[in-house]
């Protein structure tokens, strides 16, 4: 980065001449380091995929999940530092069931987003604390319908038909680009996401990643699940035939 | 007290920091050492006897839609059992509100078990025992809440039945009734047992059905409407019942 060298750098609550925060750049830069996630929303709900790249062979499966349950109706799927998320996603699990005791009603994805932003927003602006080295996507089915919305470490909070975050967000969004996401189910979409982690994958940098599936709809009864084995393996199965298929394309052309 | 406090710590604000002392936060109310603990030690609105028995396929346990105000037959249509898990029925008697302060905490407790992950779902065992740990704790507080409670459900697969009330006196058994039902409803289901002693899913109904309406014969809270769960290892069923139009109530006339 330019900044190196230049000073206003060691705070998060200096600015550089140019108008710029340099901390929340390097919390930016943490959440590019990590696996890519993605998150879809279409007509009938939202899905989540995750490639979680396994840095040792020695990790049991089910270790260092990166989807969370934030209240039943709603997933959480991020990049960036690890234990960063689980500290927003308890900060998440925490607001949600306040708003239930309040309320009496289970939160709107919408104004958890909020808060989380504000949370995440509140740790770019002191000295004394680092921001939070990870981006969140929040999403679920409310009673306004499926939503979606990513914040990341400066509080931005955008909501979105799908997005991507971490290394290879760039490519998953132009595969993301591609699909029509309002005119498609969960259950095609689960497939496609699949086939987007697979594809983004770089085999070079990383040679072992894991898929994390998970969605909300109607057939998980409207809370956030991990996609059922079944459906897990079909998709799984989509995407690494998807992924030979482009790569044979690739190999007669050359 | 508070004057001589006053005279030596003056306050630098009202509500504000004291000097020397650390500072109470407005919402925070501390009980200084002069003023007597209050607790309401005795029910308002409240519901009476909860019936449960298991039989073949499951457990059935009942209640009643009655909030009662003192004999005043106040809330006809009330709550007083709820689904917690696929595997756990809780059932109450006693303090309306105390029921369903408890409730909220336990569906927050599932939801917090379901985001988790990786726990095993809540059965009737654990929910017992959670709430032996509850209820006795707040009685040794004396401030107890104020219930008969009845667990019906699963527990490692097989049927379980349980039952805590107040003081945290909990047993489980293989018929449980709370209020009236001890003596009016235990009879009838252990004599139903004694000539058969595996009752199926119809005759378990008809039975409770027959319990239900004999308290609600002799029990002034009791009430001719009431929820049934049917906790079998396919899940919860919640049925509401209604047997009103099958009393008679001619022998209330004789003499007259």
């Amino acid at each position: 980065m330019s900044s190196i060298g230049t000073g206003y750098d060691l705070s998060a609550s200096q600015f550089s001449p140019d108008g710029r925060v340099f901390q929340v750049e390097y919390a930016q830069k943490a959440v590019e380091n990590s696996g890519t996630s993605i998150g879809l929303r279409c007509k009938d709900g939202v899905v989540f995929a995750v490639e979680k790249i396994i840095t040792s062979k020695l990790f049991e499966p089910t270790s260092n999940k990166r989807i969370f349950t934030v209240d039943s109706h709603m997933g959480l799927a991020c990049a960036g530092l690890l234990a960063d998320a689980r500290a927003i996603v308890e900060i998440a699990r925490t607001e949600a069931s306040n708003f239930r005791a309040e309320y009496g009603s289970p939160i709107p994805i919408k104004y958890l987003a909020e808060r989380v932003s504000m949370y995440l927003h509140a740790y770019t602006l002191y000295s004394a604390v680092r921001p939070y080295g990870c981006s969140v996507m929040i999403g679920g089915v409310d009673e306004s319908g499926p939503q979606l919305f990513v914040s990341d470490p400066s509080g931005l909070c955008h909501g979105y038909f799908g997005s991507a975050t971490g290394k290879a967000k760039q490519n998953a969004k132009t595969e993301i680009e591609k699909l029509k996401l309002t005119g498609m189910t969960c259950r095609e979409l689960v497939k496609e996401a699949a086939k987007i982690i697979y594809l983004v994958h770089d085999e070079v940098k990383d040679k072992h990643f894991q898929l994390e599936l998970s969605w909300v709809c109607e057939e998980s009864n409207w809370k956030h699940a991990p996609v059922p084995k079944v459906l897990f393996d079909e998709a799984e199965k989509f995407a690494k035939a998807a992924l030979q298929e482009d790569s044979s394309d690739e190999d007669e052309e050359m | 007290m508070n004057i001589s406090r006053q005279l030596v710590n003056p306050m630098l604000w009202s509500g504000g920091p004291v000097p020397g002392e650390f500072y109470e936060f407005p919402r925070i109310c501390r009980k200084t050492e002069s003023d007597p603990l209050k607790h309401t030690l005795y029910p308002s609105t409240s519901g009476t006897s909860v019936v449960g028995f298991t039989y073949k396929d499951g457990v059935m346990i009942a209640a009643d839609t009655k909030g009662s105000y003192g004999s005043l037959s106040r809330f006809m249509d009330i709550d007083r059992l709820f689904k917690a898990t696929d595997q756990a029925v809780l059932a109450c008697g006693g303090d309306i509100a105390d029921y369903q302060f408890i409730k909220d905490v336990i569906e927050q407790k599932v939801r917090d078990d379901e985001c988790a992950g990786s726990m095993k779902v809540l059965d009737a065992g654990s929910l017992h025992c959670w709430l032996t740990r509850v209820l006795y704790n707040r009685r040794t507080r004396f401030d107890p809440l104020w219930l008969d409670c009845v667990v019906a459900g699963f527990k490692a697969g097989k049927p379980f039945l349980g039952f805590v009330n107040k003081i945290g006196m909990a047993y489980e058994a293989d018929e449980i009734a709370s209020g009236f039902g001890v003596h009016f409803s235990l009879p009838m289901i252990r004599d139903a047992r004694d000539k058969k002693s595996e009752l199926t899913k119809e005759e378990a109904r008809k039975l409770m059905r027959e319990c239900m309406k004999i308290l609600y014969y002799r029990d002034c809270k009791a009430h001719h409407k009431y929820q049934i769960a049917d906790i079998t290892a396919e899940g919860v069923k919640i049925d509401v019942c209604d047997f009103k139009k099958e009393t008679n109530w001619d022998v209330a006339f004789y003499g007259n």
